[in-house]
């Protein structure tokens, strides 16, 4: 048998993620859809007002993004760790951080570029003024990234626990916190007409740091949940 | 210096040793808490501004610079159980939680109750107010993983993992909630600079916080020896420990 390398392996791993995601599509459309549906009850909620709506609506968007990371998070390593293959994972010779970072990637894929070409939508239907979808998008895009590798963080840790929903809103929501702000900053000064570069660059900066050291994370918490 | 330190890796030698601190930590918080709390809380002048009302940060500030120790505190005992899998290491984080957890709901409490007069208001979005209730959140999460799985083992691995990821986060929520927004009072006691608080107030502080020091670190040893203690019940010297205490109970 010939060695695969670390990169052969990591490509293993994140075609067979996508196709097993592929082959359950709602797995992958629902938490986009519960975006979609609690963008809409907002209005009905609180008015149908352009005033109130453009005021609120990053914090809207922003916070069913939050929310839905939680609800697809189980697909992450749920099913890999009742079938084994985390075990696979875990005994591989690649290291485990390197293969936890494609998992996240293609969870990214799957869960945060959707939400970013759906932002327009939930733009859209909750009046934000046109000049700040740029932003929202943009913070978007440098946003989710981070999204996923947190999640993972969280749901690596409470994978092993039948029903880890509650406990992972718990552990998770918190930390998201710097998240929401940088990116509520970001639309606002856009709204506001100055430049949302400093936050927005902010927020990359935190993306990068969360996708270097998460995957150090997600490792040692597999290997916690494994043995 | 591992040769010194491995010994109290062992639960029993780390009991023997924390039952040697815990009469001093207990008597030195008993004084000092008690003389800083009533030169504070009694003695010391009003203030010409805030008047009486001033005096609950006697409470206030120490449990809020402890409750943020504890964390460093709880964080540099999750390394330690991580790198070098020493369970006793695993057991304080037990241990701390639950007095950092306290310490954090004291400061957000006194903090509210000294919001109501002076701004007015139980609960303002302030900065510093936000970020204590964050990390309220972080200690309650620590809590929940631990005591969530089966296997206690499996539980306290959790547990040290999600506080070194919430120690780096830390800095970063507490940095963005400043920058989110800050109404609180700029801080009290600056290590260059010269006070912004009359010696007679200051002193009874500074007395204050010695004694919180003393007090969280008397509870964190009675709670670590306590659970090392609920550990290694199956272990003889255990046994025996508790045979000797019950017959001098009855």
């Amino acid at each position: 048998m010939n060695k695969a390398s670390s990169w052969q392996l990591l490509s293993a791993v994140m075609r067979r993620d996508l196709a097993v995601a592929l082959r359950r599509r709602s797995d992958v459309i629902n938490p986009l859809l519960f975006v979609v549906i609690v963008v809409t009850l907002f209005p009905l909620a609180v008015g149908p007002g352009p005033d109130v709506l453009g005021r609120i609506a990053t914090g809207v968007i922003w916070v069913a993004a939050l929310l839905s990371s939680l609800l697809g998070s189980e697909r992450l390593f749920r099913d890999d760790f009742l079938d084994g293959n985390l075990e696979q994972l875990v005994l591989s010779p690649a290291p485990l951080p390197f293969l936890a970072l494609g998992k996240i990637v293609v969870h990214w894929l799957l869960s945060g570029l959707p939400l970013v070409i759906l932002a327009p939508v939930c733009a859209l239907l909750l009046k934000l003024p046109f000049e700040a979808w740029g932003t929202l998008m943009l913070t978007l895009l440098v946003g989710t990234p981070m999204l996923s590798a947190m999640t993972a963080v969280g749901a690596a840790l409470t994978v092993s626990l039948g029903r880890g929903g509650a406990l992972l809103s718990l552990l998770l929501l918190p930390l998201f916190i710097p998240l929401l702000i940088f990116a509520a900053a970001a639309v606002e000064s856009t709204l506001v007409g100055t430049s949302a570069y400093g936050q927005v660059l902010l927020l990359a900066g935190l993306m990068l740091l969360t996708l270097t050291l998460a995957p150090l994370a997600v490792a040692a918490a597999i290997r916690v949940s494994v043995n | 210096m591992w040769k010194w330190l491995h010994p109290y890796a062992k639960g029993e030698a780390t009991y023997r040793l924390l039952g040697l601190w815990q009469p001093w930590l207990s008597g030195l918080a008993l004084i000092f808490v008690t003389v800083g709390l009533v030169w504070g809380l009694f003695y010391a002048p009003p203030d010409y501004q805030q008047g009486d009302s001033y005096r609950i940060i006697f409470i206030h500030v120490p449990s809020a610079m402890f409750s943020m120790g504890a964390y460093t505190g709880m964080a540099i005992a999750a390394l330690i159980a991580l790198v070098w899998q020493i369970r006793t290491a695993e057991w304080a984080i037990a241990a701390i939680a639950p007095v950092g957890a306290t310490l954090t709901f004291v400061a957000l409490f006194t903090g509210a109750v000294w919001g109501k007069p002076m701004w007015g208001t139980w609960w303002e979005w302030d900065a510093r107010l936000t970020s204590q209730l964050i990390l309220l959140f972080l200690y309650i999460g620590v809590l929940a993983l631990y005591y969530a799985f089966n296997d206690a083992r499996t539980g306290a691995k959790a547990a040290a993992i999600l506080a070194l990821v919430g120690v780096i986060n830390v800095p970063i929520i507490h940095f963005s909630v400043y920058w989110w927004n800050s109404l609180h009072q700029g801080a009290t006691i600056t290590k260059f600079e010269k006070p912004s608080m009359p010696p007679e107030m200051l002193i009874p502080l500074l007395i204050s916080i010695a004694g919180f020091l003393f007090l969280t670190a008397a509870l964190i040893t009675q709670r670590l020896r306590n659970e090392i203690l609920k550990q290694e019940l199956h272990r003889p010297w255990a046994m025996e420990k508790l045979g000797v205490e019950a017959n001098d109970g009855v």
